[in-house]
């Protein structure tokens, strides 16, 4: 049993996390929070040309998958990165077309999406009732519970989120294209729920490393009383703790991304949203004052770790369904 | 990457799981911290032993299978979910046996392995000094030079299982320190030795809940022949270390024991848990959660070995993780049980009390801790 990511796996997060890394992504997070996709959209393009939406699509449509594993990597550098913008919702649309299996919508979207030419965003049963990004997102994807699948033709009314840089959109039910719909709508947009569930988590996990990063680079040169703060044990052993809770949560991603059953998928995303909510709350303690301003860049990852915890699937959500789908104990 | 096992393993997985069937106890053994659970503990590591099961990692001469560190780990899951006894040979199977495979020369193998796998000998750790706890190699334990071996003079504490062991190893001052010297860790000898040997006396230390499970050693002049030193003298903190590595690492704690008892937490549950107590499901949930980020985090680290990496300072993370875990898990079990939690008798109150102690040995988690800071995140030394 080799349970570690591959060669080409490593590579292909090692490629998009030095893209990401060379982009001025703080400065595209906050002309977004401004309503300024641009700078964004840059950088979102760029990223699709490695792959990243075209991992979550079935090669008959265009895509390079369905690759959950390696999907889930690249979003792990996409929360590193602190990137905005609708790509859990863009890669669980690609999903929903793929597993839908009718050829008509996937030609009409799926080009356009996984080239990182066009942004989707998605509302579904069993997710939250906002769409996230609908103004950036040319298409605005809406599942009913009845299991129609609708194509929005606004963006609705816009909340503003704790994270400016999450845009949210209460979605436009008057004004909507019906696409489909019957059980294969549901089927699909099961699976979609949980492809977003588990990017989510892996978007969580990038948050919390970025923070962690932040934080220890932090405590090493801030000096107090003499010496770096990073020297005393209260500081230390938090930070010790912030990090266990990251590196217990990575592979439960993995094995979430492996198997996309409900209870493993359900614990991934449990644990990384708890430890990325940790790390913000720690390195919010750790950086004193200049951690709660919004002017120090620490702020974009700060802001997104907790609505990021509670999207697609909150703690309580995922603690019932670690029970009901009865994860595994032993004897595999 | 993956996550299955070949046919080749999950063969040996059947072969555990109807030996285990056949043979684990119907009715759980006495408490291993009793004189008569201690006896009963050594008659099933016999048992265990005939079976070729005490040591299935060992290389075949000694007792034991030669298997890999996968199919051991898939052993620890089929021993702990068939409810097997606790190990009371653990100390030295987990701790000296992997010192002498590592540092030990062919005839001390020969001659310590197969007893320590049949539990006609059975060890305890002697580390801790009154004097020297979490700052061990403070320690003023010494072994002085004497004709064809050794004489220890000192006091050991906190001696996991002594009360009722046969022998013990661990590390004495050998070599004198100069004053003010900044080296405390050099100039220590690994050395076995004899519990019931002349110039030893053992004290049995109630545990929290009264029960002998360590003891104080007072050593005088205590003759250590030459053949029972691991290592070169002088060396022992180095060898030492290497086995608190396996100690920490995934060796002492395996995934299986905590897969089994979450199993069992979510039996309680679900025969004595209010379906609308949502607080409650929570913690039970975290609970199988836990087991399985452990198991995994297992699994990957194994897979680490298996490539001929090294697991360092990462099993600093392992140790405070299953130790606050079980803790927590046993905890949930007492506040499903109620009014009964308190039982002695009861199937959880023994295994609480034995999970108190989780943080404090095998290295304090506060120990781990700056381990984990410094050597994982590279944070400066301070005061501890």
């Amino acid at each position: 049993m080799r349970f570690l990511p591959t060669d080409e796996q490593r590579d292909f997060a090692r490629t998009l996390r030095a893209l990401l890394g060379a982009a001025d992504v703080p400065a595209a997070v906050r002309a977004w929070g401004a309503g300024e996709h641009g700078p964004g959209r840059t950088v979102w393009a760029r990223a699709a040309g490695t792959g990243l939406f075209a991992l979550a699509a079935d090669e008959a449509y265009d895509g390079l998958g369905p690759l959950p594993v390696e999907t889930a990597f690249g979003f792990v550098e996409w929360g590193r990165s602190g990137m905005p913008g609708p790509a859990v919702e863009t890669a669980a649309v690609a999903v929903l077309l793929s597993r839908l299996g009718d050829g008509t919508l996937a030609k009409r979207f799926l080009p356009g999406l996984l080239a990182g030419e066009v942004l989707a965003t998605l509302t579904l049963p069993g997710g939250g009732p906002y769409a996230l990004d609908a103004d950036a997102a040319a298409c605005r994807f809406r599942v009913s519970r009845a299991g129609e699948l609708r194509l929005a033709r606004t963006a609705g009314e816009r909340l503003a989120s704790t994270d400016p840089a999450r845009r949210l959109f209460r979605p436009a039910v008057a004004e909507e294209e019906p696409l489909a719909e019957g059980p294969r709508v549901l089927e699909a947009a099961a699976a979609a729920l949980g492809w977003a569930r588990l990017l989510t988590a892996a978007q969580c996990l990038g948050v919390g490393e970025a923070l962690l990063a932040r934080t220890v680079a932090y405590a090493k040169q801030r000096t107090q009383f003499g010496t770096p703060i990073g020297g005393f044990q209260a500081v230390k052993h938090r930070l010790a703790d912030t990090l266990m809770a990251l590196e217990f949560a990575r592979p439960l991603l993995w094995a979430g991304a492996l198997s996309l059953e409900r209870g493993e998928v359900a614990a991934a995303k449990l644990t990384a949203g708890e430890a990325a909510y940790a790390a913000a709350m720690t390195a919010l303690q750790v950086h004193g004052a200049v951690g709660y301003t919004e002017e120090l860049d620490l702020s974009l990852w700060l802001r997104k770790a907790r609505p990021l915890r509670d999207a697609w699937g909150t703690p309580s959500q995922c603690r019932a369904d670690v029970l009901e789908a009865r994860l595994p104990l032993t004897g595999r | 990457m993956e996550l299955t096992h070949t046919a080749g393993v999950r063969a040996f997985r059947a072969e555990a799981r109807d030996w285990l069937a056949a043979h684990v106890p119907a009715s759980p053994l006495p408490s291993l911290e009793t004189a008569e659970g201690f006896a009963a503990h050594r008659a099933w590591e016999a048992l265990l032993h005939r079976g070729r099961w005490a040591v299935v990692s060992w290389p075949e001469e000694y007792g034991g299978r030669g298997v890999d560190l996968e199919r051991w780990l898939v052993f620890e899951e089929e021993y702990w979910a068939a409810g097997a006894p606790g190990r009371v040979s653990q100390n030295g199977i987990s701790l000296l046996a992997p010192t002498l495979l590592a540092h030990g020369t062919e005839r001390q193998r020969a001659r310590v392995l197969p007893p320590m796998a049949s539990g006609e000998v059975i060890w305890a750790q002697a580390w801790s000094e009154p004097e020297a706890g979490s700052d061990l190699a403070s320690l003023t334990s010494r072994a002085e030079r004497t004709e064809g071996g050794w004489l220890l003079t000192g006091q050991k504490t906190w001696s996991s299982r002594a009360a009722f062991a046969d022998r013990a190893f661990g590390i004495f001052r050998s070599e004198a320190s100069q004053a003010g010297a900044a080296k405390p860790h050099q100039g220590l000898t690994y050395l076995m030795f004899d519990l019931r040997a002349p110039g030893v006396t053992v004290r049995p230390i109630g545990r929290l809940d009264g029960k002998p499970a360590f003891a104080e050693l007072f050593l005088d002049r205590v003759f250590v022949p030459d053949e029972d030193v691991i290592g070169e003298p002088g060396q022992g903190w180095r060898i030492a270390m290497s086995t608190t590595g396996n100690e920490r690492g995934l060796t002492l704690r395996s995934p299986g024991r905590f897969l089994a008892a979450a199993g069992r937490l979510v039996s309680l549950w679900e025969a004595a848990g209010d379906p609308g107590d949502t607080a409650m499901r929570d913690r039970v949930a975290d609970a199988v959660v836990g087991a399985r980020a452990y198991e995994l985090f297992t699994w990957a680290n194994a897979a680490r070995f298996a490539a001929g990496e090294t697991i360092g300072a990462e099993s600093s993370l392992n140790k405070v993780f299953w130790s606050q875990y079980d803790i927590a898990l046993h905890e949930t079990a007492l506040d499903l049980l109620g009014a009964d939690a308190e039982l002695v008798d009861g199937a959880w109150a023994e295994p609480w009390v034995f999970s108190l102690a989780g943080p404090i040995y095998a290295g304090t988690n506060e120990i781990q801790r700056d381990i984990i800071a410094e050597r994982l995140l590279g944070l400066p030394k301070g005061r501890r």
